[in-house]
């Protein structure tokens, strides 16, 4: 193995049609207008020294090491600011360029240390790989004049000297960031960092402040890394040419020596990463440019927190216990599978067949999603298996499929550098969507509209160089209301694209729907009194979405997690296709999906109804295909949802889960509830890296393997499928889907692959959508977009292009009904729940990495008028109470919260959020209402009782029993 | 204190009263069928059993539509 090398082109790619065709060293090449020299003459190979340019930023030509002569012209023109032009003659070196870029690089080095022995960029930087280039052999000009690169500089020119006196020009490195460091010594002012974070992530966190000899990077108002604005995404760590800015990791170990293409196991972007490594050790990651998804960029959670695989929580040997007030005891693999066999073969003979069922995770692979399934149907004989995805994105796949015809967003990420109008409903992309939020703020600097449909002023509403045209601030729990008032406006005022919904819709279902939004009581004027949005602003957001070009709407859990979320979902739908935005680049419905695989969990059929790829279990023609290649009789009747298996355990009919990755005990609602129901169970086994809440019910703990420790693919939110490589042995000895198969061995039900790559051939076997991906097209072209077949062999990237799959669009109707989480005198304020980018879903694997410099606590965000009511101040411990239970944690006093509602994250157990929400849920998935919880807060001294009590139910409960006599291996 | 731990069949009307609530402003004929149609097509057969034994108890709390939905499926 070696490293993945990529090919820096100077300049990024031009987008244009037209070709130019200019001659560079007597050799003729053609490129598209636009495209810079420098990277003209890349392309066909040749490299021109340089420094201040690389491909991931635009030029800005400073350094003057790119120097070229064109016949004809005056002068050394920067290569990498000149483009390309038909007829030009390019000369990229001669006597007189050699001697001008040596003195370039003379200079340059003459304010550099000489310490590249022991420094860390050693064998990866760019300023020593142009000094060899340039053919630099010795430097005129000493340390004697002024300098940056000693604290101390005097008469010897040496740094260890006493009698140096001090060197103003010198600056202490700053170590603040986690995982990086910037040595201002050893910076030659490129400006690369700063480029990378304006254009590349979009955070403007870094100037150059000074001019000239004066000059210096600085982050926010010479505040430390981070004190700033800096969201430590890494952008610029990886543009800088030295080792100025430089991962903490490689200064620790040393520069990596192979590495393998792999995909985050964080959120549903799927950015693709070089996992760079030193032997099975995991030196740094870096986004791959070729990544579809993230396109050469990524966030702090991919490119940073990995730390956790090696935590010291993390288990690597299987337990089981008998009672879960036991201690837990390590046992081998197979002791704990035949322990979880017999228990659940013993609950089956006790209870019923469908006394059994399973979770699948949405973090695991497809193919290991798609084994427990199989285990659950086959094994089992029930369909009692769900996802956490019920938790999130249910009405995602009830509302698209119930409109458009398919269960997943329309398109993909680059189709949001054709939209003219972003509606973003309910989602904070910036912190959730890390990467995709700063490819769609790249697109609205170039000048996008957009409205916001949030009840919090996310930071998107108003950030760095953008602001929302439209923020309708709306009440929790309204979206029906306000999208219903949309379409009103719409169609009212003739702004309906008729063209499109006579080709491509059901025109009397659409008369139908125009009737029923038409109505007066659904205009923005009648329902601003429930909303609590301004009618004047929603119809002037209605009319930019309308009028104002390519319109791609993007939503998130605000608008799943309420008791009305398919209606949501639906009206969306209603809304595209009211407004033609359906079917090209551009445009589109995009759910943001919050875990990595969720989208790969729902294809997977990890649905108690459905067969992988969404087909109904009752359906005989299907359900006899997987009967046959599985050679087993499926159950055709549709089995237990999360919430119904909760419920039917505290009922006494459901007695056994098998919970793969996910801890639905921290992540469900109504905690207590989940409580009750786990603790009712005769045998729970808990498959996970870590020794999570749920496990503190569990009989049985099978442990996990990190991504990096195994083979298989995750599905983004654009549907891509993308791989997942090895880069590791398994700390824990098994990859999670070789777990799987023990255990369904020790039931009698064996499964025999001998690597993922056969799961997924099965899975192309049975699935249609699936039909044309194998793990061979998957290393010849990277990535594939489902439906990937014999009609779109390299998938789709743009759903319903010429036609809806279900064939016409259907509209349905939404009626606004409110939820039955009311406020009223005894819980007046309305709790809404969210997420932070440091922090990753319940926070399992965030919290065990250096992450928590940013978040280290959930806190209740609320409006100062309401917090003064209640005599509340910033910081303060306050008890927060709703029908279902009471917590306590600090408060934040913050106006991007209307008064009346307040907001927090789950990031953290301690905080039990999940104690206050409520078991109310959407009315076609049960997806639960998370969003929506009326509560009472009031000031508090410190932990509630409950939290106590649990604290002290989990130390208890996480107790690993001392081996009585080691092993003696 | 109400907790919202409400155990069926209590919970099994709410909820088929909610997918009631959806299907109800297709008018009658469509919304009989879709309330129907959507519980054949998601309830585990043990919440139809309850639902049902609870429609032979009278049916108490489910909404018209709702009930009459439960009762084309029972048959
Ligand atoms: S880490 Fe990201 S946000 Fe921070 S300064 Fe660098 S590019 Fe900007
Ligand atoms: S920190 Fe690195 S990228 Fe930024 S200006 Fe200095 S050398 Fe260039
Ligand atoms: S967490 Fe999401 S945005 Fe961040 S690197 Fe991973 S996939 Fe990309
Ligand atoms: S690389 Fe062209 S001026 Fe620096």
């Amino acid at each position: 193995m070696s490293l993945v090398h990529e090919i820096d082109f100077g300049t990024p790619r031009s987008k244009s049609e037209k070709m130019v065709t200019l001659t560079i060293d007597g050799q003729s090449v053609s490129v598209p207008e636009g495209t810079s020299i420098m990277r003209a003459a890349m392309e066909m190979g040749t490299q021109i020294p340089k420094l201040c340019a690389t491909d991931m930023v635009d030029a800005f030509g400073s350094c003057r090491l790119c120097l070229v002569e064109i016949e004809g012209r005056a002068g050394t023109p920067a290569s990498c600011t000149t483009p390309a032009m038909d007829g030009l003659v390019v000369h990229t070196q001669n006597a007189r360029l050699a001697a001008l870029r040596k003195g370039v690089m003379e200079l340059y080095i003459s304010d550099h240390p000489l310490d590249c022995l022991t420094c860390a960029a050693n064998g990866d930087c760019e300023l020593q790989d142009m000094a060899g280039a340039v053919g630099l052999r010795d430097v005129r000009y000493g340390y004697d004049g002024e300098n940056h690169v000693f604290a101390k500089s005097g008469p010897k020119h040496n740094h260890n000297s006493p009698e140096a006196c001090e060197n103003d020009h010198w600056m202490a490195k700053d170590e603040s960031n986690p995982y990086f460091t910037y040595d201002p010594s050893k910076c030659i002012v490129c400006s690369r960092c700063v480029r990378a974070c304006e254009e590349v992530q979009g955070t403007f966190a870094l100037t150059i402040s000074g001019r000239g000899f004066e000059s210096r990077v600085s982050p926010g108002m010479s505040e430390s890394f981070l004190d700033s604005e800096c969201v430590s995404c890494g952008a610029c760590v990886q543009a800088c040419p030295t080792a100025t800015l430089t991962e903490k990791a490689v200064i620790e170990i040393g520069q990596p020596e192979h590495s393998a293409v792999t995909t985050c196991a964080y959120c549903g972007v799927g950015c693709t990463f070089k996992a760079e490594m030193r032997g099975e050790e995991l030196v740094r990651m870096v986004p791959y440019k070729d990544g579809k998804a993230n396109r050469g960029h990524s966030c702090v959670k991919g490119r940073f927190a990995w730390g956790y695989a090696n935590h010291k929580e993390r288990i690597l040997n299987p337990m089981i216990r008998e009672k879960i007030t036991d201690p837990w005891q390590e046992v081998s693999w197979d002791e704990a599978f035949n322990f979880a066999a017999k228990k659940f073969k013993g609950i089956q003979a006790k209870h019923g067949r469908d006394s059994i069922g399973g979770i699948t995770s949405s973090r695991c692979t497809n193919e290991e999603v798609f084994v427990v399934q199989k285990l659950i149907r086959a094994g089992f004989g029930n369909n009692n298996v769900d996802t956490c995805a019920r938790v999130c994105h249910s009405p995602t796949g009830y509302g698209l499929s119930s409109t458009f015809g398919t269960s997943a967003g329309t398109q993909d990420f680059d189709s949001v550098e054709d939209t003219d109008v972003v509606m973003i409903i309910g989602a904070n992309p910036t912190d959730g969507h890390p990467v995709f939020a700063s490819r769609l703020k790249k697109r609205l600097r170039a000048g996008a509209k957009l409205i916001v449909v949030d009840p919090r002023q996310t930071d998107i509403v108003r950030s760095a160089h953008i602001e929302a045209q439209h923020h309708l601030p709306l009440m929790p729990g309204t979206n029906v209301a306000v999208l219903t008032a949309l379409a009103h406006v719409i169609v009212t005022e003739g702004l309906a694209d008729e063209t499109f919904i006579r080709e491509r819709c059901d025109w009397s279902e659409f008369e139908d729907w125009a009737a029923f939004v038409a109505q007066p009581n659904h205009s923005p004027e009648a329902t601003a009194i429930m909303t609590g949005v301004d009618p004047k602003e929603l119809r002037a957001a209605a009319r930019l979405f309308a009028t104002g070009g390519n319109g791609a709407i993007y939503y998130g859990l605000g608008v799943t997690e309420h008791s009305q979320g398919s209606t949501t979902v639906i009206a969306i739908a209603n809304l595209a296709m009211a407004t033609g935005n359906i079917g090209r680049p551009g445009v589109g419905v995009n759910p943001l999906r919050g875990q990595n695989n969720v989208q790969g969990s729902c294809d997977m059929g990890s649905f108690p109804h459905e067969l992988p790829g969404y087909r109904h279990i009752s359906g005989d023609a299907v359900r006899e295909q997987f009967e046959a290649m599985w050679n087993v009789k499926l159950n055709s009747e549709p089995g237990l949802r999360i919430p119904n298996m909760f419920d039917a355990a505290t009922e006494g009919t459901f007695m056994g889960l098998y919970v793969q990755g996910e801890d639905i005990l921290q992540s469900d609602p109504n905690t207590k509830h989940v409580v009750a129901a786990l603790s009712a169970m005769e045998c729970v086994i808990v498959h996970d890296l870590f020794l999570n809440e749920t496990a503190n019910y569990a009989h049985v703990f099978f442990p996990g393997s990190t991504f990096l420790e195994k083979n298989g693919t995750f599905t983004n939110a654009e549907r891509r499928i993308q791989r997942v490589r090895k880069v590791m042995s398994p700390k824990n000895g098994l990859e999670d889907w070789e777990v799987t198969l023990g255990f369904a061995k020790a039931l009698g039900y064996e499964m025999s692959y001998n690597h993922p790559s056969e799961i997924m051939d099965e899975i192309a076997a049975l699935t249609p959508t699936f039909a044309g991906v194998s793990y061979a097209k998957l290393e010849e072209v990277g990535s594939v977009q489902w439906p990937c077949n014999e009609k779109q062999p390299l998938g789709t990237p743009i759903m319903h292009m010429d036609g809806f799959v279900r064939g016409k669009g259907k509209f349905m109707l939404t009626e606004y009904i409110a939820t039955d989480e009311r406020t009223g005198p005894r819980f007046p304020l309305l709790l809404t729940t969210g997420r932070i980018l440091s922090q990753y879903n319940v926070g399992a694997q965030t919290r065990r990495t250096e992450n928590v410099v940013w978040h280290e606590e959930d806190r209740l965000e609320l409006h100062p008028h309401d917090a003064e009511l209640r005599g509340i101040r910033d910081g303060d411990w306050v008890r927060l109470q709703s029908r279902a239970g009471e917590t306590t944690l600090r408060a934040l006093l913050t106006e991007r919260m209307a008064p009346g509602v307040v907001y927090t994250t789950f990031h953290h157990p301690t905080t039990q959020a999940n104690v206050i929400t409520t078991e109310f849920s959407d009315w076609a998935t049960n997806c639960p209402e998370y969003k929506v919880t009326a509560v009472q807060i009031s000031p508090s001294n410190g932990p509630s009782e409950w939290q106590k009590e649990y604290d002290e139910q989990a130390r208890q409960s996480r107790r690993i029993a001392m081996p009585v006599v080691e092993a003696a291996e | 204190m109400d907790t919202h731990t409400s155990t069926s069949p209590d919970r099994l009307i709410y909820m088929a009263n909610q997918i009631g609530d959806f299907f109800n402003s297709q008018g009658h004929d469509h919304a009989v069928a879709g309330i129907a149609e959507h519980i054949k097509k998601f309830w585990d057969p043990r919440m139809r059993k309850k639902i049902f034994e609870h429609l032979d108890a009278g049916g108490a709390g489910l909404k018209p539509n709702v009930l009459e939905a439960i009762a084309s499926l029972k048959k």
